[in-house]
């Protein structure tokens, strides 16, 4: 079976400090990959890397497209990755002001990827909109509404509404629930549990939180300065973590 | 200093060659924004410095100059470009569509059409379509140089959601050549049909924003909209008050402070022009006044 994501060898340095370094990785499809690390890990670094917004100094990304098979996405042209950008990944910010046009009203932000690939009936988009929003459990009658008007947990689910609605078959997520209060966190977990599922998608989730990451993710990266101390499946890694720095990071989970 | 001693046109050799040859560069690739060096003018940004600017560099002195402003002749933007390429080019004007050679123009297409013969000149606020959507111009240019243009039809889903018709009325987005989106300058979207296939050439000048951009005689424009919500050239749905033209587009002016008002043709040459070959409107001085 091809990966649909094979990472080998990606490096970025920020002048002298390292961002991440020589991490390697294939992601089969429908599967889901988690990685944790404290602040400044390289986490991020990594997944814009992979998500086509930062070049990396060294290393491959090779995805595997649905015309051409496997191509190496850093060294594919621009118009390239940003197509593949809008159609086959989707990027889920942290900030979900970073990933929404704020001035845009609930169904043009769903809309905007549709637009971008070409659809031009004026009916059928807002059809789609309409259907996104309840499949992440906003009321329809908000799709005129702009997200300025809507709470964190709902400018979170809109956003992947936005995301997902040109049917992307691997989604990026940069700490999707950061900043969310715990119950509205939940929910979230919840929903995007059952979209992977339903819709079989294949995703990366950089957090810092390991309960989403026991609950999401089938494998787990730990990095920690730019580099991968330990990987293997999540219950292995969280229920006996062998590298002094990933028992640290379980153990200093808090109980209730 | 006396007039005469500034050069033909006010602007220098030099600088005409330089807004020529992004204008030449602007007819090679239709829709395209050149960048320009634009100047200073004796006069202040938005009342027509780039506009002046490429008419000054397409103006010979065997060229006859015509200003509209909002389609009229005598208000005080056109007069006053009008006034000055009278003294700085010593050129003929004339507000008689037909026989002018350059049109500069403020936000209206003549009615009358044009000839292969002329060149119109538009001035520009904001040449940049997309820009309201996306303040960086980075981000916009990149946006035009790979042909992304969805976020230019989230503006029309916008319009639809809120008002139900595209409600856009003026600066109406058009794609040319099936390649890059323009902004036509305010013009309203009744003209927009009259960009495309047009015998004459079109010039669009930015003077604050230094940007150039053209239309070769010929060109396809066409107006962006949704399969079931297609473009409509819109205009007041009256006739001329006062030369009674059906198919020209109407300005409404209240007469009177009982609310009276009256429709007339924005394009002051062309409703000139019907007056004096006998055509008469609802509102013409003689005939009852249209409440």
């Amino acid at each position: 079976m091809t990966p649909l994501l094979s990472v080998q060898g990606v490096t970025k340095h920020y002048g002298r400090h390292i961002g991440c370094a020589d991490v390697s990785f294939d992601l089969y499809p429908g599967e889901v990959m988690g990685i944790v690390g404290e602040s400044g890990s390289g986490k991020s670094t990594l997944l814009n890397c992979m998500a086509g917004h930062l070049a990396p100094d060294s290393g491959q990304v090779v995805f595997d497209t649905r015309t051409d098979g496997p191509r190496d996405t850093v060294t594919m042209s621009e118009p390239e990755r940003r197509m593949l950008g809008r159609t086959d990944w989707a990027f889920v910010h942290q900030h979900a002001r970073d990933g929404l046009r704020m001035g845009v009203s609930a169904g043009g932000n769903v809309g905007e990827r549709l637009m971008a690939v070409g659809e031009r009936h004026y009916g059928d988009i807002r059809d789609k909109a309409t259907d996104w929003l309840q499949r992440v459990e906003i009321d329809a009658e908000r799709v005129d509404d702009r997200p300025t008007t809507f709470s964190g947990g709902m400018q979170q689910r809109l956003q992947i509404a936005r995301n997902l609605v040109t049917g992307p078959r691997l989604v990026f997520m940069d700490e999707p629930t950061g900043g969310l209060d715990v119950s509205v966190q939940a929910r979230l977990l919840d929903l995007l549990r059952g979209l992977v599922r339903d819709l079989g998608l294949s995703a990366i989730i950089v957090t810092h939180d390991l309960a989403v990451v026991r609950l999401l993710a089938d494998r787990l990266m730990v990095m920690k300065s730019g580099r991968v101390v330990e990987a293997g499946l999540t219950d292995q890694v969280l229920d006996d973590p062998q590298h002094a720095y990933s028992q640290l990071l379980v153990s200093s989970v808090l109980q209730v | 200093m006396s007039e005469s001693a500034y050069n033909f046109a006010y602007l220098d050799e030099q600088t005409k060659r330089m807004i020529r040859r992004a204008i030449l560069k602007g007819l090679a690739i239709p829709g395209y924004q050149v960048p320009f060096a634009s100047r200073e003018m004796p006069m202040p940004y938005g009342w027509g410095t780039g506009g002046v600017q490429v008419s000054a560099a397409v103006l010979t002195p065997e060229d006859t100059f015509k200003v509209i402003d909002q389609g009229a002749d005598d208000t005080t933007n056109a007069v006053s470009i009008r006034t000055f390429f009278e003294r700085t080019a010593d050129v003929e004007t004339t507000t008689e569509t037909s026989a002018a050679s350059v049109i500069q123009t403020r936000h209206r297409i003549p009615e009358e059409p044009l000839t292969e013969d002329q060149i119109l000149v538009y001035q520009v606020p904001i040449p940049e379509p997309l820009r309201f959507l996306e303040p960086r111009e980075s981000e916009t240019r990149k946006m035009h140089s790979l042909e992304e243009y969805g976020l230019m039809h989230v503006k029309l889903y916008e319009d639809i959601s809120r008002h139900g018709h595209i409600a856009t009325s003026y600066a109406y987005p058009v794609k040319v050549e099936g390649r890059y989106v323009m902004d036509p300058s305010p013009i309203p979207k009744f003209d927009n049909p009259k960009l495309g296939q047009m015998a004459a050439v079109q010039l669009f000048g930015a003077g604050r924003e230094q940007r150039i951009y053209a239309l070769p005689p010929y060109t396809d424009v066409v107006s962006l909209d949704f399969d079931d919500h297609p473009f409509e050239a819109s205009k007041a749905d009256q006739v001329c008050g006062l030369c009674g033209a059906e198919d020209s587009y109407l300005d409404e002016v209240i007469i009177d402070d009982q609310g009276g008002r009256l429709f007339c043709c924005s394009d002051t040459d062309y409703c000139t022009s019907r007056r004096a070959a006998g055509h008469q409107g609802p509102a013409f001085p003689g005939s009852e006044v249209a409440a």
